[in-house]
């Protein structure tokens, strides 16, 4: 590869990364390719779907939709970032699974993202809102019903 | 359901936790040391002869390993299988000479990562000779239209047109005939991960490395013939998750391809598809389709013949497309008593996109058809509809109910099931909610349907569509094994795209082995260690993965019966298996303990009884229930063994300024027998109603006159959200199935078999006060606002928004 690299440095799930990257690397490229952080999915690249969802400074943003460049200096949350941090699930992430709020998993990052983004900002959301929270994330399989019961379960949960 | 232990209980899926914690296993994470990318070229014509291809720009930039086109393609390796009989039909997953539809692969470019290879496949210069396409079925159908293969003579790919009972004197005898045209639009599952493929070739053993986002049977061994490779020099590696499918994950071609660049560079090679090549180039479009309807019916509203003539535009290229109009043939005359049918299904060849399977396997167009021909038959006579449903469903006292193409249906309570789900929505207020709307001038309409799922996988339209085609097997199959801790393991022998097998599998040998399914793992076999199987297609798994892990776990239970039965010099009738424990009858003192029996099995051949094998593992194949047989010469055969049953009940109102539709109400009578996990039923039913609310309202695979895809990114190919999605109820029924262990039919495709024709006949319904109708999906906001507008044009009637009620228009 002959392209010219560019020096980022961006906090990863709490971590320092540092990398010299192409301009043209999509974020998610980066977080999947470099970093092997594999739980961020690829769905349309073209910022439809949500599946790359990942969160810059605690907003949901598309990683397929920005360079690696853009994130230099910022905080990225994953989905592996979810989990506590002795390993054991979110409540959030225990929710989706009580309720069944995921069949095949590939949008679930995503899902994850946008939801836990609703729940720091709305601790006690209707299902209006949580449907407009994850209204930019495409699930093929669950029809979403199962996915805004998580959502209402977390929030119960956690009050 | 208090007869079983395990199943139909609440219970967290297996699967679920590592796709929360983001360590799901996809094609995209298999990540193989040296691997290189694929990007390919694709034609930007429908229809032309390639004149030349130069590659030589391309393969002069760094990074860059090979080029391949079709010429070296296509003679080393073999046509892809055809489902019908058509052999000059062939396929090959890079051109050769023409191209055929535009988005067609005519050069694959290998380079050391996919950005690369796409700046190298840019520099292929390929010079077409464009060629007259055709592009819509009933002009491929004219005389004189260019053909899409020429070899093979005709566009017509399959037709035949079949009898079942007495239709003609039907038509005949009685008062009232409709006639009508239905139109199914081009749509498909488009699951958000898009098809990929890694393979790697190992020339030390010869065996050539699979791993693919695959849903599909005989997969290895198509890609193995094609591939001119012994099925044992392929192996398929089945722990790869797979990010929905819902049918269409065929990509044969893709792996033949991948795996044939693998092995002539010798190095790992991965192509995933980006969402353009999924939606245009990755032949999974889905069935594309219009039926003639012809209905006979007396005053009364009892139905007497059908006449249907389906007409399905498959694309350019055949694949198992063609049988999609051949599963309809199982539930043909939907769950209705009609004695006589008439069916011409004809798959034509235009210079489109290719079909693939879709959830459902072509029922669900068919399904819309009936239930709009319900409908008019009602409306044409005046009569509530749920009255004439009421009428022609099947009768309970009637099963299992053999219909006139030859299937027999082996249970059901429709009756009980429609009555449920109009009590759910609350049917007599959801009317008057309704009138109040019209009578406040708002667009109001309630739709229904009732619809069958029929279930089982077995392939029997195979021998029905294709005489050379003896396939009377469709088996699956389960390997059992209890280790030296006592632990259970269960072996399956494909991938999972968010089905639950493994939650299904656990759960099964839990109830029949009285174990705690939490305990039991379950792992995939390599296509080179599996035994038989024919994928999750066509609801089947939970009948034949389920019944394959009961005949697997029984095997297991007789074995213990009998190391004990010999260890207490008894007979095993005189025995008791409890929790995995045998014990003496009347002496339970007298007990030889899981861990004891096992410990015997694995360890203690002296105490085993004479011909046991030590070790303690089962395995079972299992046979569709009813399967095995062959077509009268009539067309009639039996199809699948199981029939599932939905009713829907839609409430939808529609803004009149803009077309836009919105669904109010969604009630779901649901009837799959008994449920080995409510929440993973539940969870596909909805999401077959959301991909059903698309394909009724949204989804479109639009092409220009010139053959070129005009909905190729999710900008214009609309996927219902959470917003257009609503709230839904689903309410259960069970009415076992004689024909499996537990009483269980299959639920893979629930929710989409009936969800389009009640959005449809609910949106109808909200016309019907404007005198007019729409018989075509789907039904965009702009055919609803131009059906309003047209009927508006010579009428006073006037309407005003849905929700407001405030604003005349």
């Amino acid at each position: 590869m002959s392209e010219k690299l560019h020096p980022v440095t961006i906090e990863v799930n709490g971590v320092r990364r540092e990398a010299q990257v192409p301009a043209r690397l999509s974020l998610v490229d980066f977080l999947r390719d470099e970093l092997r952080l594999t739980g961020t999915h690829v769905g349309c690249e073209h910022g439809i779907c949500g599946a790359c969802s990942v969160m810059l400074d605690g907003e949901p943003v598309r990683s397929c939709l920005m360079y690696t460049v853009q994130a230099d200096g910022h905080k990225l949350t994953t989905v592996e970032g979810l989990v506590q941090a002795d390993g054991s699930l979110s409540v959030l992430q225990d929710s989706f699974c009580e309720t069944h709020g995921l069949q095949c998993g590939y949008c679930t990052s995503g899902m994850l993202i946008a939801a836990q983004a609703l729940l720091n900002a709305n601790p006690d959301p209707s299902e209006a809102q949580i449907r407009e929270a994850i209204g930019g994330n495409l699930c093929r399989c669950t029809g979403y019903q199962q996915i805004v019961e998580a959502v209402r379960l977390a929030a119960e949960r956690m009050k | 359901m208090s007869e079983f232990r395990y199943i139909g209980r609440k219970r967290r899926t297996k699967e679920d936790p590592r796709f929360v914690s983001g360590r799901g296993r996809y094609v995209a994470d298999v990540a193989l040391p040296g691997m290189k990318h694929v990007a390919l070229v694709a034609s930007p014509h429908a229809s032309a002869r390639i004149v030349s291809i130069d590659a030589k720009p391309a393969l002069a930039m760094p990074g860059v390993l090979a080029v391949v086109a079709g010429e070296e393609f296509c003679a080393a390796t073999d046509s892809l299988a055809i489902g019908v009989d058509a052999p000059k039909v062939t396929r090959w997953a890079l051109a050769r000479g023409v191209v055929r539809y535009a988005g067609e692969w005519v050069a694959a470019v290998v380079a050391d990562t996919r950005a690369l290879a796409e700046d190298a496949a840019e520099l292929v210069e390929v010079e077409y000779e464009p060629l007259p396409p055709v592009i819509e079925a009933e002009k491929a159908l004219a005389p004189g239209a260019p053909l899409v293969h020429p070899a093979h003579g005709s566009n017509v790919l399959y037709r035949r047109k079949f009898i079942w009972g007495p239709v003609e004197e039907a038509f005949a005898k009685c008062a009232h005939r409709i006639a009508f045209r239905a139109t199914w639009g081009r749509s498909a599952t488009v699951p958000i991960e898009t098809f990929g493929v890694a393979a790697q070739w190992d020339p030390g053993t010869g065996i050539l490395d699979i791993w693919a986002s695959i849903q599909m049977p005989k997969y290895p061994d198509q890609a193995a013939r094609a591939l001119r490779l012994p099925g044992n020099a392929v192996r398929v590696h089945y722990d790869v998750d797979v990010g929905g499918s819902y049918g269409v994950k065929r990509g044969i071609k893709h792996t033949v391809l991948v795996g044939y660049l693998a092995r002539k560079l010798c190095v790992p090679v991965r192509f995933l598809e980006d969402r353009l090549e999924n939606m245009r180039g990755g032949d999974m479009q889905g069935p594309d389709r219009f039926f003639d309807m012809q209905v006979a019916f007396d005053g009364d509203g009892v139905i007497h013949a059908m006449k249907i003539r389906a007409v399905d535009d498959v694309g350019a290229y055949a694949g198992r497309s063609p049988f999609q109009l051949g599963k309809p043939v199982s539930a043909i005359c939907g769950p209705y008593a009609i004695p006589a049918i008439e069916y011409e299904p004809t798959s034509v060849m235009t210079n489109k996109t290719p079909q693939e399977a879709v959830r459902g396997f072509g029922q669900s167009p068919t399904n819309f058809a009936i239930e709009r021909a319900i409908d008019r038959v009602a409306r044409h006579l005046g009569m509530d509809r749920v009255e004439l449903r009421r009428k022609n469903l099947i009768r309970r006292d009637r099963f299992p109910y053999t219909i006139p193409s030859g299937s027999t249906y082996d249970s059901g309570d429709y009756h009980a099931v429609l009555d449920k789900a109009l009590a759910a929505a609350g049917y007599p207020a959801l009317v008057a909610a309704r009138d109040e709307a019209r009578k406040a001038g708002r667009l109001a309409g309630i739709g229904v349907s009732t619809c069958l799922e029929p279930s089982g996988g077995n392939s029997a339209f195979e021998v029905l569509f294709n005489p050379k085609n003896e396939t009377t097997t469709w088996m699956e199959s389960c390997l059992v094994r209890i280790d030296l801790s006592g632990a259970i393991t269960g072996v399956i022998n494909n991938s999972s795209s968010g089905q639950g097998h493994e939650s299904l599998v656990s759960t099964v040998l839990g109830e029949i082995l009285e174990r705690d399914p939490a305990t039991i793992r379950v792992v995939r076999a390599d296509s080179l260690t599996a035994l038989p199987s024919n994928s999750p297609v066509g609801s089947r798994m939970a009948i034949m993965l389920g019944g394959a892990a009961v005949g697997a776990a029984r095997q297991i239970r007789e074995t213990l019966l009998a190391i004990a039965a010999h260890n207490f010099e008894c007979s095993a009738e005189d025995l008791e298996y409890k929790d995995g424990n045998v014990s003496l009858k009347g002496a339970p003192e007298k007990k030889l303990t899981w861990d004891q029996l096992v410990e015997i099995a694995h360890r203690k051949f002296h105490k085993l009884p004479p011909r046991t094998e030590p070790g303690l593992q089962a395995k079972f194949v299992w046979e569709v229930p009813t399967g095995g047989g062959l077509p009268t010469p009539e067309g009639r055969i039996q199809i699948y063994p199981c029939y599932a049953f939905e009713a829907h009940i839609v409430y939808v109102e529609i803004d009149p300024d803009t077309g836009k539709p919105e669904i109010g109400k969604y009630v779901c009578g649901h009837d799959c027998g008994v449920m080995i996990n409510p929440d993973i039923v539940h969870g596909m039913t909805f999401g077959g109603i959301a991909h059903g609310i698309g394909a009724a309202l949204y989804e479109k695979f639009s092409y220009t006159e010139d053959g070129q895809l005009a909905s190729g990114t999710f900008m214009d190919y609309l996927i219902p959200s959470a917003m257009e999605v609503p709230a839904m109820k689903i309410v259960d029924h069970c009415t076992p199935s004689p024909l499996t262990t537990f009483g269980q039919k299959g639920s893979g495709e629930a929710g989409y078999l009936g969800a389009p024709a009640a959005i449809a006949n609910a949106v109808n319904d909200a016309l019907e006060p404007l005198g007019t109708s729409i018989d075509a999906l789907p039904m965009t906001h702009l055919a609803i606002w131009t059906a309003i507008t047209r009927s508006r044009k010579g009428s006073e009637h006037s309407v005003v928004p849905a929700k407001a009620g405030t604003q005349k228009s």
